[in-house]
């Protein structure tokens, strides 16, 4: 495999793990556009265990994830008293914090970077990516997963019938941040470097974007969002200058002609019933 | 069962409800009627902790609601309805139910690794005995919205149900409903009081109200004017001025 390919298919494998971070947070109607900021965090706290304190990878990944989940739910916490734009916006300010930080922490390189972080490879990175994936298809077919549906149908009719709205609210935010975190932590082991501005703000607005035009209604749509628009740039490179014109002019007609994106939950009920069931999303 | 004991709601400078007592025993039937704006649907918000009260306490089996979240309140056995029907969009007839279920079983993170729970089996019976009775068993599969008018009331009945509550609040069920439908719904409720829960409806139609109720609450302004049995309040002078307003001399 050229190198190009391989660093083209890790960086879309990291983009599904973002776009799946968004689309558990949106599982309940939040949407958070500061998911680039879990990601700095679980990419600076897994570089420094394996690089300064010797500690091996994938204990390194769970352990950063897990800071990025804890700082997940304290998001999560005050975010449950803004909603809607101003949630957006808070979420967008948090991230914006996260990057400075790491820009101005000197411990872990502050401007220049960090170096160093290494060993995540291709299969490395897909498996999260399945295991990720299969999570979400068990949550989807889970009661917990009908508890988020009603909470994101109507939270106030869900706690008349017994859903502890605030906790499944904020238990999301981890969730969130916490895969966010995985594909922050596998980003800096597959790159050697990184530096706070891998984490700005157009890598939060990338990731709900790939779960806008893959379909909200879905998991799969994240899935499919990101796969596609992690390949398009590059199938587009034959237009160079314009390669990013169009790439704009194609999101801009899938909300035109597709608004619900590229997978909505009917078609994949069609396609789980075409095919094996495996992709069924309903329960009954 | 249920102590309403002086319960005022304020909403800025209007007084929604002003000093409301009423007193609810077990397995009965009791009605709240009024003219619209009289506070009904808000004293249900505030039993339910949709809304918090302004002043007074609210008890159920002796324990003081008002401090309570509404799926705190739901878990003690208080199920409801919504006047303007509010299931869940999404969701199918099954799974308007079957989420409603969530209270009597594991749903937190540990459900995900539950392929064949032992008690999914015993509630999925239950969920289709519920759906039978209400008669849309055979619709389960149908998005729960896209329901005729009548068959979606009876659906939010069925989910209400499922809590298993001990008091059930109806809030306007016949509304909307033609006669055959309405004297349907009556022997339903009737079978869920025999079923041993106590009904609290709200309700326009006088025949529902009169029909059912053993004791029945009037709201007018959010003030309390008369309580009785259904003889005693439509002979109360007070209700039929509410009604239909004093004849001037």
């Amino acid at each position: 495999m050229s190198v190009y390919l391989e660093g083209v298919l890790a960086l879309m494998g990291i983009n599904i793990l973002m776009a799946l971070s968004v689309y558990a947070i949106l599982t309940t109607d939040q949407l958070s556009l500061g998911n680039a900021g879990f990601m700095a965090i679980g990419a600076y706290v897994s570089s420094y265990l394996t690089v300064k304190s010797g500690v091996p990878l994938l204990p390194a990944i769970l352990v950063a994830a897990l800071a990025s989940s804890i700082v997940g739910l304290l998001i999560g916490i005050p975010a449950l008293r803004v909603k809607g734009i101003y949630l957006v916006m808070a979420t967008l300010g948090f991230g914006e914090m996260v990057r400075t930080f790491f820009m101005n922490f000197e411990p872990t390189g502050g401007a220049y970077g960090f170096r160093g972080p290494s060993g995540a490879t291709l299969p490395l990175i897909y498996g999260w990516v399945l295991v990720t994936i299969f999570l979400f298809w068990l949550l989807t077919r889970s009661r917990l997963g009908r508890s988020l549906d009603a909470v994101r149908d109507d939270p106030e009719v869900a706690s008349t019938v017994g859903l502890h709205v605030t906790l499944l609210k904020i238990g999301v935010f981890g969730l969130g941040a916490f895969i966010a975190g995985v594909a922050g932590a596998l980003y800096a082991h597959y790159m050697f470097y990184i530096e706070s501005n891998n984490f700005n703000f157009l890598v939060s607005a990338m990731a709900v974007l790939f779960v806008i035009l893959g379909g909200m209604q879905t998991f799969w749509g994240a899935v499919v969002g990101a796969i596609i628009f992690s390949i398009l740039p590059e199938a587009l490179r034959f237009m160079k200058d314009w390669r990013l014109s169009l790439y704009g002019a194609v999101l801009v007609s899938m909300m035109i002609f597709r608004p619900s994106g590229i997978l909505t939950r009917e078609t994949v009920r069609n396609l789980g019933e075409r095919f094996t069931g495996i992709f069924r999303t309903t329960r009954s | 069962m249920l102590e309403v004991i002086e319960v005022s709601k304020n909403f800025g400078g209007l007084q929604a409800l002003d000093c409301v007592k009423l007193h609810l025993e077990e397995n009965r039937i009791y009605g709240l009627i009024g003219p619209n704006g009289a506070g009904k649907t808000t004293l249900f918000n505030l039993i339910t902790g949709l809304l918090p009260v302004s002043g007074g306490s609210i008890q159920f089996q002796g324990q003081e609601l008002t401090s309570l979240h509404p799926h705190q309140i739901t878990r003690l056995g208080i199920a409801r309805t919504f006047q303007n029907i509010r299931l869940f969009p999404t969701m199918t007839v099954l799974e308007n139910v079957l989420v409603a279920q969530n209270i009597h079983t594991r749903s937190g993170i540990t459900s995900i690794f539950e392929f064949k729970a032992q008690g999914d089996k015993r509630l999925r019976g239950e969920a289709e005995t519920l759906l039978q009775q209400m008669g849309l068993w055979q619709k389960r599969k149908e998005i729960g919205s896209s329901l005729a008018y009548g068959e979606q009331r009876r659906l939010e009945i069925a989910r209400a149900l499922a809590l298993e509550p001990s008091l059930l609040l109806l809030d306007e069920p016949a509304a909307g409903m033609n006669e055959a439908e309405t004297e349907e719904l009556l022997d339903r409720i009737q079978e869920i009081r025999n079923a041993g829960k106590t009904i609290f409806l709200i309700e326009h139609d006088m025949s529902v109200v009169m029909g059912i109720c053993h004791y029945i609450y009037v709201l007018n302004f959010g003030k309390l004017i008369a309580q009785g049995t259904p003889e005693k309040i439509q002979a109360n002078e007070a209700v039929i001025e509410a009604y239909l307003g004093r004849e001037e001399a």
